[in-house]
């Protein structure tokens, strides 16, 4: 493949994939999944529902309103399909993009706009939801993971850790550590991948030369590919990895083929590095379009019912936007929070200092 | 005289150096088609290939550590790391190997890499996009640490740098990447380790260095207005300090602040503060006082105005050092 050419738009191999683009369900032979159209339609709507807070973040990061916003677009059944995956016994490692997995973990979305906000630098209780903050220093968090797994372990507890990270944090030092710590202990560990095709401009073949999933077995664990876009496949092979992992049987690693369908964040200029055709060849294997495309054929759901769904999403936007906005500035002493557990004086000095020079400005005028 | 802003100003300082020595090469994440994600390697890739501007995989460890090997080969690599709070990953390859492989040798190596950092806050990031971890490195020897404030420095500081047989960390301060200049792109610059003083006064003398220089500036434009004459000094040169330009100008004015956005606790204020005291101790009116961030991590962006020295607590520390 040149550098230039659209790259992953042909299905590669080793891909298990459960419903087509086209909304045709398959067979495989090492996964299947049984799902009732009650099912089908919940996934669908948890599908939409993401697709448009992220929607909505990337409009109020426009308007001033969020310093910036990593948007999941294009990953929505990678996300939803191995957040449903998950027990609540299970543990979620998130990068910053997996807006999707916090939905599944019942996190306010609202918390989720805080640190690109800039209000806070993480605004839930990761013990609450079993949803570890973000983390943003690439890779970090997949050996934050193996630890918490390998904690699991000494528990004996019925539960698995599942940690997210992209095609780039592949190439990371933490990330291949994390493997091996994984394989050698055991770890009750499911590495999931999002090869989204691309980090920032580069893409993924500056990561790799093999496919992502095979290394695991240089690492000695099972690595499998699963269509990234197809929410049956991800939540059933997902599933199968996090059973595999309670019962002992050690890591596995998922490459979720998958495509970021918008920038890298709104920061971010994707004209300057990669063709428009690419992205409309992707746009064909939409997450959302397939599942509805199953529904309608097999009379799962009606246009009341996607009516319905669209509703909903509309008036969860409203209220994301509604409840963003009226999200406080953090008064400056807020600043000294937090930084320790236990008392400190130097900071406990530091704070009335400067709490003092501020009250300065108040009584004068100025600032 | 062409007018740049400071990213493009290091742009064509890399560029020139570039076009002087085939060895000079540019590497890091984004920096080739993106042209990095603040534009500053914008179109190297393009006019000197992809051999020589390597996007490399997303590994800062990798980075720093293949700059050695192709050092020890010959070559002079330009790092380039994202953004301040990613340079971690790449610590160990720096302090273990990077600063102390020279020394090792016995002299038999050198190792002329450029380590980029965009540094320091004021532009709305989220976290571990905004530090200055500047004396974790001038802590380190065997490293040179450098810091550039302006258009006009960063183009001959970045060439000087990329000459300079010894590692060097470069600081460029990412909230004045837009400011503009006119350069003479001919004119030689200061020597990379000296000093300078960017506003001469009578009074008090402000120590500086990358993105605190302007706010200095404005501090004691403001100052002027109320009668007091500042001495703004741009330090540049981060490890080694040139001591004989503070030492000059703090034997004049009896008064010492030094002001950087990294936290103060053991910060390079507290050296610049430490050696001004023993060598200027009969002169000094007051004590050395230091303005910078607090001892606690960059805050979230919206508080980060209170966070960042500003021209009001750049004075209320000058009036200090007259209440003594
Ligand atoms: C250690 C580190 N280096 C650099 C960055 C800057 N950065 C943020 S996201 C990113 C690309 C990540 O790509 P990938 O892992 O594929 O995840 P994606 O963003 O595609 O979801 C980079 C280089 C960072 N956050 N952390
Ligand atoms: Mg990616």
């Amino acid at each position: 493949m040149t550098a230039d050419a659209p790259r992953g738009v042909d299905a590669p191999p080793d891909l298990v994939q459960l419903l087509t683009p086209e909304g045709e369900r398959v067979d495989h032979p090492d996964y299947d999944i049984e799902l009732t159209a009650e099912e089908v339609r919940s996934l669908y709507r948890d599908l939409v529902l993401v697709r448009r807070v992220d929607l909505e973040a990337v409009a109020l990061q426009r308007q001033g309103e969020l310093g910036l916003w990593a948007s999941l677009l294009g990953q929505e059944a990678a996300q939803i399909g191995s957040g449903r995956a998950l027990t609540t016994a299970d543990m979620a490692f998130p990068t910053y993009r997996e807006h999707g997995v916090a939905w599944c973990r019942d996190v306010d979305p609202v918390k989720l706009l805080g640190m690109f906000r800039g209000v806070n630098h993480g605004g839930w209780d990761p013990a609450e939801h079993n949803f570890h903050l973000y983390t943003i220093v690439i890779g970090s968090q997949t050996l934050h993971a193996v630890g918490y797994a390998m904690g699991v372990q000494r528990d004996g507890a019925d539960a698995a850790t599942i940690v997210y990270f992209g095609d780039g944090a592949s190439a990371q030092g933490d990330v291949n550590e994390a493997f091996i710590w994984a394989s050698v202990f055991n770890a009750p560990v499911v590495f999931f991948c999002q090869n989204n095709q691309w980090a920032i401009s580069q893409p993924m073949e500056r990561q790799t030369k093999i496919p992502l999933y095979q290394r695991a077995s240089g690492f000695g664990f099972p690595g499998v590919r699963v269509d990234g876009n197809d929410v049956f496949a991800c939540l059933a092979v997902t599933r199968q990895a996090l059973r595999n992992a309670r019962e002992g049987q050690g890591p596995t690693l998922i490459e979720a083929y998958t495509y970021r369908m918008g920038a890298h964040t709104t920061s971010d200029d994707p004209t300057r590095y990669r063709l428009a055709d690419e992205l409309e060849a992707w746009k064909l294997k939409d997450p959302i379009e397939r599942v509805k495309a199953y529904l309608f054929k097999n009379q799962f759901a009606d246009q009341e019912f996607f009516d319905k769904v669209d509703a909903e999403a509309d008036a969860l936007g409203k209220d994301v936007r509604a409840r963003c906005l009226a999200m406080p500035d953090p008064k400056p002493g807020a600043m000294f929070q937090h930084v320790y557990t236990e008392p400190h004086a130097l900071l406990d000095e530091e704070r009335e200092q400067y709490l003092t020079y501020l009250a300065g400005f108040e009584a004068g005028g100025e600032r | 005289m062409t007018t740049l802003t400071l990213g493009k100003a290091l742009n064509a300082g890399m560029r020139r150096a570039m076009e002087s020595d085939p060895k000079v090469l540019v590497m890091g994440e984004d920096v080739g088609k993106l042209g990095g994600v603040f534009r500053v390697t914008d179109g190297l890739q393009k006019d000197f290939g992809e051999d020589r501007v390597i996007d490399t995989p997303l590994a800062e460890s990798g980075i720093i550590g293949t700059a050695i090997g192709l050092a020890l080969r010959g070559y002079r690599p330009i790092c380039e790391i994202q953004f301040d709070g990613f340079v971690f990953p790449a610590a160990d390859q720096i302090i273990t190997q990077l600063a102390k492989m020279p020394l090792r040798s016995l002299g038999a190596l050198k190792l002329p890499v450029v380590v980029r950092i965009p540094c320091g806050g004021g532009i709305g990031a989220v976290e571990h996009h905004s530090e200055s971890p500047e004396a974790y490195f001038t802590h380190t020897s065997g490293l040179r640490v450098v810091a550039c404030s302006n258009p006009v420095d960063a183009y001959t500081m970045i060439q000087d740098a990329v000459r300079c047989d010894d590692p060097i960390i470069f600081f460029e301060p990412k909230r004045r990447y837009w400011d503009k200049a006119d350069i003479d792109l001919d004119a030689p610059g200061l020597p990379l380790d000296r000093a300078r003083v960017v506003r001469p006064g009578r009074d008090v003398t402000l120590v500086a260095y990358g993105p605190m220089v302007k706010t200095c500036l404005e501090a004691a434009a403001a100052a002027e207005e109320d009668g007091r004459d500042l001495e703004v000094i741009d330090l540049r040169s981060l490890n080694p300090l040139d001591m004989a330009v503070l030492e000059e100008s703090v034997q004049r004015t009896g008064r010492c602040v030094v002001v950087h956005e990294a936290p103060i606790f053991t910060g390079l204020g507290a050296e610049v503060a430490a050696r001004v005291s023993e060598r200027c101790f009969y002169h000094l009116e007051s004590p050395v006082l230091r303005v910078g961030g607090f001892s606690t991590p960059y805050p979230p962006s919206r508080l980060e105005e209170y966070y960042l020295p500003d021209l009001d607590r750049v004075l209320d520390a000058v009036d200090r050092t007259f209440a003594y």
